[in-house]
C-alpha cells in the first residue's frame, strides 16, 4: 500500500518534536487571529513570511498551514459567542450559533462546531492523501496551454466568490495581473514598467501588496468607522457538552457538510467560504422539520457549515500541492513561502520533496487534533482577549507589519511601497472593490504570461491551440460555464442574498 | 449626465485609466508577433482588456440606477494621513534612530489616528511593543535590524 507507506513517512516527519512545536504554534496563532476580528490569516501569514527565512521549509509550511486551519476554528468561536465572525467563512455560523448562545447553549454550539470541524478535518486529510498522487500524475500531462487554461479557470473561480459586481471583480484580477507585469521579462530580460528604479526591476513583493492592502488598508478603514459596540453577554461558557438529542441531530449535518466541503474545496476559487454558504442552504433543504427552526438556534445550522468550511479549507490544499496553483489568497501566500524556500511549487514537489509533501499532510491531521484539544478549554481565554481594546491592537499590527516589510530586503524601499499600497487599499475599500482577486491575479500573472507565451511559441502563433487540445479546451469550457452560471438571474440573486446575510 | 453610482463611477474610471496607462506604457517594449510574443505582448493585451472593462463599469455607473446613488461617503483623512505618515516615518527613521527610538515614535503617531488617545495608553503600548518586538524579531528570529541609534553606537 503506497498510501500507507506515504502516510507513515508523513507522520514520521510531522511527529518530530520541532515540527510538532511549529504545528502547535501555528494552530495557536491561527486561533488567536481567527478570534480577533479584522486580523485575518492573509495579513498574518504575510507578516510572518519574512521570518520563515530562518526556518527549514517543512516546519515553515507546517506552521503556515496551522495558521490557516486554526483561523477557521477561531473564527467560529467569536461568531457563536458575540456574533462577530472572525473569518468570512464563519459568517454563516453566526446566524444560528449566536442564537444558540443567547439561549444559554453556547457550549453545545461550540462543541458541535469543534467536533464537526475535527471530523471534517480528518476526512479532508485522508482525501488529500488519497487524491493528490493521481492528480499529480495528471498534472505531468499538462503543457503550457493547459496550465494557462487552468489558471484562467482558477481566476474565474475566484471571481465567483467576490461579493460585489462580477465585472469589477474581473477588473481587479486584471489589475493584479498587470501589477505582476512590473518586473524583468523572463524571456527577453527587458525590465518593464520600472521607471528606472532598480528595486522595481525585481518586481513588487507580494508581501508588500498583501500587507499594504489587507493589513494597513483595513486598519485605516476600521478607524474611519465609528467605534463599534460589541456586546459580550457571557463571561464564561457553562455546560460544554451537547445533549444526546443535539448529537443525534448534528451528526447527519456533519456528514453532509464534510462531503460538500471536500468537493467544493478542490475547485479552484471554491474553498471554505463557498462551502459554508452552500452547506447552510443544503441543511435548510435537507432538514424538513427541525426541532428548533433555522435562524433561531438550530444546531444543524452550526454543525453543517462548520464541517463544510473546515473540509473545504483542508481540500483546498490539493490544487496548491499538486499543480502549484493557489485557489485562494492564503494558498497564494503559501506558494510564495515555498518559492522563498527555493521550492518550485508544482507536481514535482511530491517526488522531489516527499518529506515536505507528506509531512505537511500528516501535520494537518495532527494540527486538527491539537485544535480540538486546545480549543474547548481555551474558549474562556479567547473571550478575554476580545476585551483588548482596538486602540491597543492596531498600533501593534502597524508595528509588526512595518518591521516585517523592512526585513524583507533590509531596506526602507519596501516600507515606502507598503505605505503606497495602504492608500491603494483604502481606495479599494471606499470604491467597494474586493482586493482578494487582485492578489491572486498578481501571484498568477508572471506564471500565466510565461505559459501563454510558451504555448504560442509552440503553436507558432495559433491561438486555436487553447481550444484544440482537449484538456485545455475542457478547462476553458468549465471557466465559461462558471461565468454563465454566475450571470444567470436566479443564481445571481441567490448569490447576492447569500452575501447579504453578512 | 447624472452619475447613478458614485463608487462604480470612480472605480470604472480607475480601471479605465490604469488600463490605458499600462497599454500605452507597454508600447515601449517590443510587441513581437503571436508566433514570437515579445515583452510587450501580454501587458498590452491585459491593459486593453482592463480599459474595456473599466469603460463598461463606467457606462453602467451612468445608466443603471443604484440604491441611494451608492455614495462613497466621507474620507477618513485623519487615520489615512496619520497611518501612512507613520509608516513613511518608520522607513526614514529606522536606519538612523534604530528600533528603540523608532518604534515608540511609530506607535505614538499611529495611536493618534484612533478615536481615543491617552498618553498613558500609548506609553504603555510603546514599552510593551518595543520590548516584545525586540524579543521576537531580534532575539528570537535574529533579524538584522538596527536596534540602537547610530549616534549612540559610534
Amino acid at each position: 500500500m503506497d498510501l500507507l507507506s506515504n502516510l507513515a513517512l508523513g507522520f514520521h516527519t510531522a511527529l518530530t518534536v520541532q515540527n510538532l512545536l511549529y504545528c502547535l504554534g501555528g494552530a495557536l496563532l491561527g486561533t488567536l487571529i481567527g478570534v480577533l476580528p479584522g486580523l485575518g490569516p492573509v495579513a498574518t501569514i504575510a507578516m510572518l513570511l519574512p521570518s520563515i527565512y530562518a526556518l527549514d521549509a517543512t516546519p515553515a509550511l507546517i506552521m503556515l498551514a496551522g495558521i490557516y486551519y486554526g483561523a477557521q476554528y477561531g473564527g467560529s468561536t467569536t461568531a457563536i459567542l458575540i456574533n462577530v465572525p472572525g473569518e468570512s467563512s464563519s459568517v454563516v455560523t453566526a446566524i444560528d450559533g449566536y442564537q444558540m448562545a443567547r439561549q444559554g447553549r453556547a457550549g453545545a454550539a461550540l462543541a458541535a462546531a469543534g467536533l464537526g470541524s475535527f471530523f471534517a478535518g480528518c476526512v479532508g486529510t485522508v482525501i488529500i492523501a488519497a487524491f493528490a498522487p493521481p492528480l499529480t500524475e495528471l498534472a505531468f500531462k499538462f503543457g503550457p496551454a493547459e496550465y494557462f487554461s487552468l489558471m484562467v479557470l482558477g481566476l474565474i473561480g475566484a471571481v465567483v466568490l467576490a461579493s460585489g459586481s462580477l465585472i469589477k471583480a474581473i477588473s481587479m484580477i486584471l489589475l493584479g495581473l498587470l501589477l505582476g507585469q512590473i518586473n524583468t521579462d523572463v524571456i527577453s530580460g527587458t525590465p518593464r514598467f520600472s521607471f528606472d528604479i532598480p528595486e522595481l526591476t525585481d518586481g513588487i513583493g507580494f508581501v508588500v501588496i498583501a500587507m499594504g492592502v489587507f493589513g494597513f488598508g483595513e486598519i485605516i478603514a476600521n478607524l474611519g468607522q465609528p467605534a463599534e459596540h460589541r456586546e459580550v453577554f457571557t463571561k464564561d461558557v457553562k455546560g460544554l457538552w451537547p445533549t444526546k438529542e443535539d448529537f443525534k441531530e448534528a451528526w447527519p449535518s456533519v456528514l453532509r457538510g464534510t462531503a460538500l466541503g471536500s468537493i467544493l474545496g478542490v475547485l479552484p476559487g471554491g474553498g471554505a467560504l463557498l462551502a459554508s454558504f452552500a452547506s447552510y442552504t443544503l441543511e435548510k433543504k435537507a432538514v424538513r422539520n427541525p426541532r428548533v427552526p433555522f435562524g433561531k438556534g438550530a444546531i444543524q445550522g452550526v454543525a453543517g457549515p462548520e464541517s463544510a468550511n473546515n473540509a473545504g479549507a483542508q481540500t483546498s490544499f490539493i490544487p496548491m500541492l499538486t499543480l502549484g496553483i493557489p485557489p485562494n489568497a492564503v494558498m497564494a501566500l503559501m506558494v510564495g513561502a515555498m518559492t522563498i524556500k527555493g521550492i518550485q511549487p508544482g507536481p514535482q514537489v511530491m517526488t522531489s520533496n516527499p518529506e515536505l509533501f507528506w509531512g505537511l499532510i500528516a501535520s494537518m491531521w495532527v494540527g486538527n487534533l491539537m485544535l480540538i484539544v486546545l480549543n474547548l478549554p481555551l474558549i474562556g481565554i479567547w473571550i478575554k482577549l476580545l476585551t483588548v481594546p482596538y486602540r491597543f491592537l492596531f498600533p501593534a499590527i502597524v508595528t509588526f507589519c512595518c518591521i516585517g516589510t523592512y526585513s524583507l530586503n533590509n531596506n526602507a524601499f519596501d516600507v515606502y511601497m507598503t505605505a503606497a499600497f495602504a492608500v491603494v487599499g483604502y481606495v479599494f475599500y471606499k470604491l467597494s472593490c474586493e482586493p482578494a482577486p487582485l492578489l491572486l491575479g498578481f501571484i498568477l500573472g508572471p506564471m500565466m504570461e510565461e505559459n501563454l507565451r510558451r504555448a504560442l511559441l509552440l503553436s507558432r502563433g495559433d491561438w486555436g491551440t487553447f481550444f484544440t487540445r482537449p484538456l485545455s479546451a475542457g478547462l476553458l469550457v468549465a471557466a465559461l460555464l462558471l461565468v454563465v452560471i454566475v450571470m444567470l438571474p436566479s443564481i445571481k440573486s441567490k448569490r447576492e442574498e447569500a452575501f447579504q446575510e453578512e | 449626465m447624472k452619475i447613478k453610482s458614485q463608487r462604480d463611477f470612480w472605480s470604472g474610471l480607475m480601471f479605465l485609466l490604469v488600463g490605458i496607462a499600462f497599454a500605452w506604457g507597454s508600447t515601449e517594449y517590443s510587441f513581437g508577433s503571436s508566433a514570437r510574443p515579445g515583452p510587450g505582448y501580454f501587458p498590452f493585451g491585459l491593459g486593453v482588456l482592463l480599459a474595456l472593462l473599466g469603460a463598461l463599469v463606467l457606462f453602467k455607473a451612468l445608466t443603471i440606477e443604484s440604491a441611494g446613488g451608492d455614495p462613497i461617503g466621507s474620507i477618513a483623512w485623519k487615520p489615512l494621513l496619520l497611518i501612512v505618515g507613520a509608516i513613511l516615518m518608520f522607513g526614514l527613521a529606522l536606519p538612523k534612530l534604530g528600533l528603540v527610538l523608532t518604534l515608540p515614535l511609530l506607535i505614538f503617531v499611529s495611536a493618534l489616528a484612533g478615536d481615543e488617545f491617552h498618553w498613558k495608553d500609548a506609553l504603555l503600548n510603546s514599552v510593551i511593543l518595543t520590548i516584545g518586538s525586540w524579543v521576537v524579531f531580534i532575539w528570537g528570529l535574529k533579524l538584522v535590524i538596527p536596534v540602537w541609534p547610530t549616534f549612540l553606537v559610534n
